[in-house]
């Protein structure tokens, strides 16, 4: 009820407004949500008015586990956080200890580093981009793209054992160089894969249905990503050229040549046309990375930082007690702290690493790109329907495993 | 490189509430007051000469033998001119911190995280809820005196058909080695000067309490 004043008599004249506003529990699970969010949305009608993400469902206390475990052993913990893109994950974690510990790898490290963040890349915008058409009703793609990733799955296994938790990347280099045929297997799919991505963009880019879901919807200006502390493709979709593989590069990407895809609009759309020319420019990174590799040493010599080889481990005791203290006690990295950030594929994935002098991390803070984008879900889907939600919610690319943490 | 941070820094040093800055590993460390973050925050956002538009992280830290136990660390990146700096603010269990949401929107959740995980106070943040850990989890995560296995845990009743909390039960404590060796700390014999010296200088920590119950 509320209280009008009639111009013509000046009297008071009670009005009855009906508002037609109830909350709606969209997740825990959800299909759409990718994963465990849990949004209470208001509504009015089919239209969203306010939308409040409850998040943490996923939390397995990351940050206190990896302040008891030593340098070495926290590195699988990365793989678990983003599972989507586990080496790049790791990257970021090796990359901080290596700062603190004052040592760079050698050249064929760095190239694989590289080489396997691309695939990672590719791994990531594969499941996003297709299960983000899934969410809006299309299922082929997501049954292409989900071949194409068992093929780069099947890279990851050839070079560290395992498929998705790939623990490969150690603090100094790679844990083993890249099996024999390796190199030649990733160029041949580097020649095929362009072939995917154009299929998949006749499928899709002029889609009738796919725009009708995808353009002007959840459209964040430049000013506002800037403000809502968004990176990676989303900040690019909305017109912003930064990419920290550019602006601020680490191991090889200064020495690739690539290009930035920005998009203008920044609405649902324009996230997915950024992804879908990001792999292209990622396939050409891979191909150069090949080129360029050459053989020799993958991880640092020096016997504090790197276990010593099987063999030589069998007759020389210098080289047993190396590996039983590297594998128990592990090294102890000088007091200090570094924030280091790499653009991982859904954008700025940082590690404050805090050392003191001991053999474990004092504080180790992740900083997760999907927190960022998922804080924004309210400013993004504010008045607009229900069903585009989960559009935007496929957009912004989020993994519980890294924001939870 | 070199240059351009040791400009940077220079030019926050002049800056009103901050009391030191230094270069560390080619990153601009700030320490500031707490009293004035926000007029500091404004100008580091808005001057030209830093223009950081995004506030990448924001987190607590734990030093509980210091009178001021928690350092509030902001990680600030400016994508027109490409820098980034560190503004680190202590903190207490009873002091508040002046909110920056009203500088970075995207401080809200990051100050939630900080209250949830460490019980640090932003005053002038209006939704200081509680982020990641359960609904009506009690005591502060990752504060060092927080055990690593938590006071409860979570199982399926079967009789009562519900979720109950219970204290936790383990049939093995999570055991921590001490990794110091006596033979390398005690003492240093005559001609090992140069070897100890160049040591890694390392802090003995404290044994953390128990876990309850």
């Amino acid at each position: 009820m509320s209280e009008d004043i009639l111009p013509e008599t000046g009297e008071k004249k009670h009005r009855v407004i009906e508002v037609d506003s109830h909350a709606l529990n969209f997740g825990p699970q959800h299909p759409a949500a990718h994963g465990v969010l849990r949004l209470i949305l208001e509504m009015d009608g089919e239209v969203v008015e306010r939308a409040d993400p409850h998040i943490g469902l996923l939390h397995r206390g990351t940050e206190k586990l990896i302040e008891y475990r030593t340098y070495i052993q926290n590195v699988p913990y990365f793989d678990r956080l983003d599972y989507v893109s586990p080496m790049c994950e790791e990257q970021t974690f090796v990359l901080a200890v290596e700062k603190l510990l004052s040592i760079t790898p050698p050249e064929r490290a760095q190239w694989i580093r590289t080489l396997f963040a691309e695939i990672t890349r590719v791994l990531n915008h594969l499941l996003n981009v297709t299960t983000y058409m899934l969410d809006v009703g299309a299922i082929t793609p997501s049954l292409w793209g989900f071949e194409e990733r068992e093929k780069l799955m099947e890279f990851h296994e050839a070079a560290s054992g395992a498929r998705l938790h790939a623990n490969y990347f150690r603090p100094g280099g790679v844990n083993r160089d890249l099996p024999a045929g390796l190199e030649e297997r990733i160029a041949e799919w580097a020649e095929t894969f362009p072939k995917f991505v154009d299929d998949l963009e006749e499928l899709m880019t002029t889609n009738r249905i796919w725009l009708q879901r995808t353009v002007d919807i959840g459209i964040m200006t430049a000013e506002d990503a800037l403000g809502w502390g968004w990176c990676g493709p989303c900040l690019r979709a909305s017109g912003v050229p930064w990419d920290l593989r550019r602006a601020q590069p680490y191991e090889k990407y200064a020495e690739v040549d690539f290009d930035i895809p920005v998009g203008r609009n920044g609405d649902c759309y324009d996230r997915y046309l950024v992804r879908l020319w990001e792999m292209r420019e990622s396939v050409k990174i891979i191909r150069q990375c090949l080129a360029k590799m050459r053989p020799g040493p993958i991880k640092v010599r020096d016997n504090k930082f790197s276990p010593p080889p099987r063999a030589e481990m069998k007759r020389s005791m210098e080289a047993l007690i190396h590996h039983f203290k590297h594998f128990t006690e592990g090294f102890h990295v000088p007091v200090g702290a570094t924030y280091t950030a790499t653009e991982s594929p859904k954008g700025e994935f940082g590690v404050y690493l805090v050392a003191d002098g001991t053999n474990r991390p004092y504080r180790c803070k992740i900083r997760s790109t999907g927190f960022a984008f998922l804080q924004a879900i309210e400013h993004l889907s504010k008045r607009h329907m229900l069903a585009d939600t989960v559009a935007i919610i496929g957009s912004l690319d989020i993994v519980f495993g890294e924001i939870d943490r | 490189m070199g240059e351009a941070l040791e400009s940077l820094a220079r030019e926050v040093g002049g800056l009103a509430g901050v009391r030191d800055v230094r270069v560390e590993k080619d990153e601009v460390v700030a320490d500031a007051e707490r009293e004035s973050l926000v007029a500091l925050m404004t100008t580091l956002r808005d001057d030209p000469r830093f223009a950081f538009e995004q506030m990448m992280d924001l987190c607590g830290v734990d030093w509980p033998e210091r009178t001021e136990r928690f350092d509030v660390v902001y990680n600030l990146l400016s994508v027109s001119l490409n820098h980034r700096l560190r503004v680190i603010v202590p903190a207490d269990e009873k002091v508040s911190v002046p909110s920056v949401h009203a500088i970075w929107p995207s401080a809200t959740w990051w100050e939630r995280e900080a209250w949830d995980m460490f019980g640090i106070v932003f005053a002038g943040q209006p939704d200081l809820r509680r982020i990641l850990t359960d609904y009506g989890f009690e005591g502060f995560p990752l504060r060092k005196d927080f055990p690593l296995t938590g006071y409860v845990e979570v199982r399926y009743d079967e009789e009562r058909k519900q979720v109950v909390y219970e204290p936790v039960k383990l049939t093995q404590d999570w055991r921590t080695f001490d990794f110091i060796s006596p033979w390398e700390a005690v003492t240093t014999l005559p001609g090992d000067e140069k070897v100890h010296q160049d040591r890694v200088q390392v802090a003995r920590v404290p044994p953390l309490p128990e876990a309850k119950g």
